[in-house]
């Protein structure tokens, strides 16, 4: 952050409304400055970007038949990636709860990073839904109001409102504080606690919305489970506070700033407990599908031990399940306390581990085998990889200037990020 | 140009190029989209929800779509919009002891409903079960040898026409519902193609349109109806609508007619007289998947 040193505007004189555009454009020059390694991170994910949105114009133009997906594995790689992606935002907001409930003051400076973290998921999650349509050009009909929106009987409108509803949340805390901050003005808690605790539930249900998503459908025993929304939250408040971990390692190394340990301690605590949570979990819905057999058991079947001599499935989740039981293992052990080469094997693992059972895991093996029971399998298409691949290239480019524009807010300023008078 | 506050140095000057070097890649990688306003016109991009049409929005629409079916296949049709008879209620039923798995309904399925011959798929899957076994898990769809086998018998399935219809409860825009008669059906100008519906379907029953349709044109069946058998659009949802255009104008579903083992009865649920009411009246029938409370219109019995 050496180069914000740019002029900002006089906080006196500033019009709290009519200068927003000028703080965004500011904080926007000061994202795009940086070293080398910047413009070459930046560029690589533009370049991965650029791919992705050629590949998702190509499916636009020749329609969904270059994924390959099928009337039998009707959802794939990009309802997978959402799915987790949910996950990660919902897990972003752990850093807002200590800071809000137990008022832990250490945690105000780093809270931002969350939230920062969550808008960029968001971001990612309505991009993998929208490459998932099959008539994207007809979105508006999910519009409320000029379209016809199946509201409160479908699960989807229900996200789309609570995903929406959470994005907006996360823009209007973090850009109220920072703007208040850049302006050097004390922010006016009327105008964004409500918010913080909102976006505190909010979390919590765009998690669940979205696991409802798939436990409410009768037909698929496999996700017709009720343990389903709670699975999801464990493995989110494992997923989520990982990459939080892995994102403080980074900015330490790139920016040179000490980040207090505190933070860092409570989420590995967090993670201690929701990993164990998680596990404990998975062995019961394992237990239930395997010990009683029959009918119900076959998806789970064929994702864990392969069906009939079908097995795409069967190294990925012994993959994830590796990764699980081993990060579990380093992060109830000391030692991710005392080295940060160990911390971020086990977070690199957990997120890896996370991200392939709530994705491919999960929404693969519910359609296989199908209704009629007929096995149908499923491996992503090139196009699939470079669409997926391109949203979280842009997803890390939304996470990368969100995360320096707070930043150069920040060092700029003389007061704390947050207010401590909560 | 100076760019609020920043004194107009060498990095603004790169950071403007490389701004624009960025857009003007990202018009190049999306330039497969400029195809798309060919394809969707502008009405079509606009059009409301079929229940939102008044009578002379659709014929202004129906009007289009066979226009368009002329440009892209070469075929002249008509477009009929039949409403439910009042007080109707249908119902179908299939004998078990008299399919025998020989797929002539899954033909006429195929012809009568302008299905993309690409792909040979019908609304109609015929499951070969082992005797003894009522476990799908123990059938197969993809059977080539003589049929009937001794040891098997033949189950086809398709929607059920549910009276809770998972399907409807989860779109998310409204585009299938359930009609006066008990129909399921699709406006397919309408549905946003995310598929949940056939993700909630615990029969298997809708297809989505992965491809554009293509059907030579001498074999586009002219007689279409809007919501259900004209050609569909790709990126879209659709299914079995127990053929509509003909059963609302007395006639019976494709399946049944080409059906040449007698196995297949439909008829007025409504009508104590019907055939329908008959099978249920006299033969012991069951449902599929009964437990998930569904609640098809469809059922199977066995002779003896």
């Amino acid at each position: 952050m050496s180069s914000a040193i740019a002029p900002k505007l006089s906080g006196a004189a500033a019009h709290p409304i009519r200068s927003y555009p000028k703080f965004l454009w500011w904080g926007l020059g000061q994202a795009t400055n940086g070293g080398l390694l910047f413009y070459l991170w930046m560029f690589v994910l533009t370049a991965i970007a650029l791919v992705g949105a050629n590949a998702w114009a190509v499916q636009v133009a020749n329609g969904m038949i270059v994924t390959n997906m099928t009337d039998h594995v009707s959802w794939g790689l990009y309802i997978a990636n959402f799915t987790f992606m949910v996950g990660v935002a919902a897990g972003g907001v752990m850093m807002v709860i200590p800071a809000y409930l137990y008022h832990d003051k250490k945690m105000h400076d780093v809270v931002i990073i969350g939230e920062m973290l969550a808008i960029a998921a968001i971001v990612m999650c309505l991009l993998f839904v929208v490459a998932d349509l099959g008539r994207p050009e007809r979105f508006w009909h999910l519009i409320p109001g000029i379209g016809r929106f199946n509201w409160p009987m479908s699960m989807l409108t229900w996200d789309v409102i609570v995903l929406n509803g959470y994005l907006l949340l996360n823009l209007h805390i973090c850009g109220y504080l920072l703007y208040m901050r850049f302006l050097d003005r004390q922010p006016n808690n009327w105008w964004y606690v409500p918010f913080v605790w909102a976006s505190v539930f909010w979390a919590i249900s765009i998690h669940t919305v979205t696991a409802f998503l798939y436990c409410g459908l009768g037909g698929r025993p496999f996700w017709n489970t009720a343990l389903l929304a709670p699975r999801f939250l464990a493995s989110a408040f494992v997923a989520g506070p990982a990459f939080i971990l892995i994102l403080f390692a980074i900015i330490q190394r790139v920016t040179g700033e000490k980040i207090d340990d505190g933070p860092r301690r409570l989420l590995i605590n967090i993670i201690r407990v929701t990993v164990v949570v998680n596990l404990l979990m998975v062995v019961s819905e394992v237990f239930t599908e395997f010990y009683t057999g029959g009918g119900h058991t076959a998806s789970a079947r064929y994702l864990f031990l392969g069906l009939h001599g079908h097995n795409a499935l069967v190294p990925w989740i012994w993959t994830a399940m590796a990764f699980n039981v081993v990060s579990a293992g380093l992060f109830l052990s000391p030692l991710v306390m005392r080295y940060s080469t160990v911390l971020i094997v086990a977070c690199v693992l957990a997120f890896i581990g996370a991200w392939i059972e709530k994705g491919m895991g999960l929404i693969v093996p519910g359609f296989i085998p199908s209704t009629l029971h007929e096995i149908v399998e499923y491996t992503p298409s090139l196009a699939e990889w470079k669409i997926s691949a391109g949203i979280w290239a842009l997803g890390l480019m939304v996470l990368t200037i969100l995360l320096k524009m707070s930043m150069a807010v920040i060092s700029t300023s003389s007061k704390p990020a947050m207010p401590e008078n909560l | 140009m100076p760019i609020l506050n920043q004194p107009p140095t060498r990095r603004t000057a790169l950071k403007a190029a490389g701004a624009a070097l960025g857009l003007a890649a990202f018009g190049k990688a999306i330039s497969p989209l400029w195809s798309i306003p060919e394809n969707v016109s502008t009405d079509e991009f606009l059009q409301q929800h079929y229940k939102e049409l008044t009578d002379e929005d659709k014929r202004k629409v129906f009007e289009r779509l066979e226009a368009e079916t002329k440009e892209l296949h070469g075929a002249s049709v008509t477009i009929s919009d039949p409403k439910p008879i009042p007080g109707v209620r249908y119902g179908y039923a299939i004998n078990l002891s008299k399919c025998n798995g020989n797929g002539a309904c899954m033909e006429a399925c195929n012809k009568e409903n302008n299905h993309h011959r690409g792909v040979d798929q019908s609304y109609i899957r015929v499951l070969e079960m082992s005797k003894g076994s009522m476990d799908m898990e123990e059938g197969n769809t993809t059977y080539d040898h003589t049929v009937p086998q001794d040891d098997k018998y033949y189950m086809p399935v398709q929607c059920q026409q549910c009276d809770n219809p998972p399907c409807v409860t989860v779109c998310p825009v409204e585009a299938t519902w359930k009609e006066d008669d008990g129909i399921v059906v699709v406006d397919y100008n309408w549905c946003i193609g995310c598929r949940y519906c056939e993700a909630a379907c615990p029969y298997h029953a809708r297809r989505f349109n992965w491809e554009e349709p293509e059907i030579p044109s001498d074999e586009v069946n002219p007689d279409q109806g809007y919501l259900s058998n004209r050609i569909r659009p790709q990126g879209t949802m659709e299914k079995c609508h127990f053929c509509l255009h003909r059963t609302r104008e007395g006639r019976l579903p494709a399946c049944l007619e080409a059906c040449p083992t007698g196995a297949r009865m439909f008829g007025d649920l409504n009508d104590p007289d019907s055939d329908i009411n008959w099978v249920l009246k006299n033969k012991r029938v069951f449902v599929l998947k009964e437990d998930l409370g569904t609640q098809p219109s469809f059922f199977y019995f066995f002779d003896s």
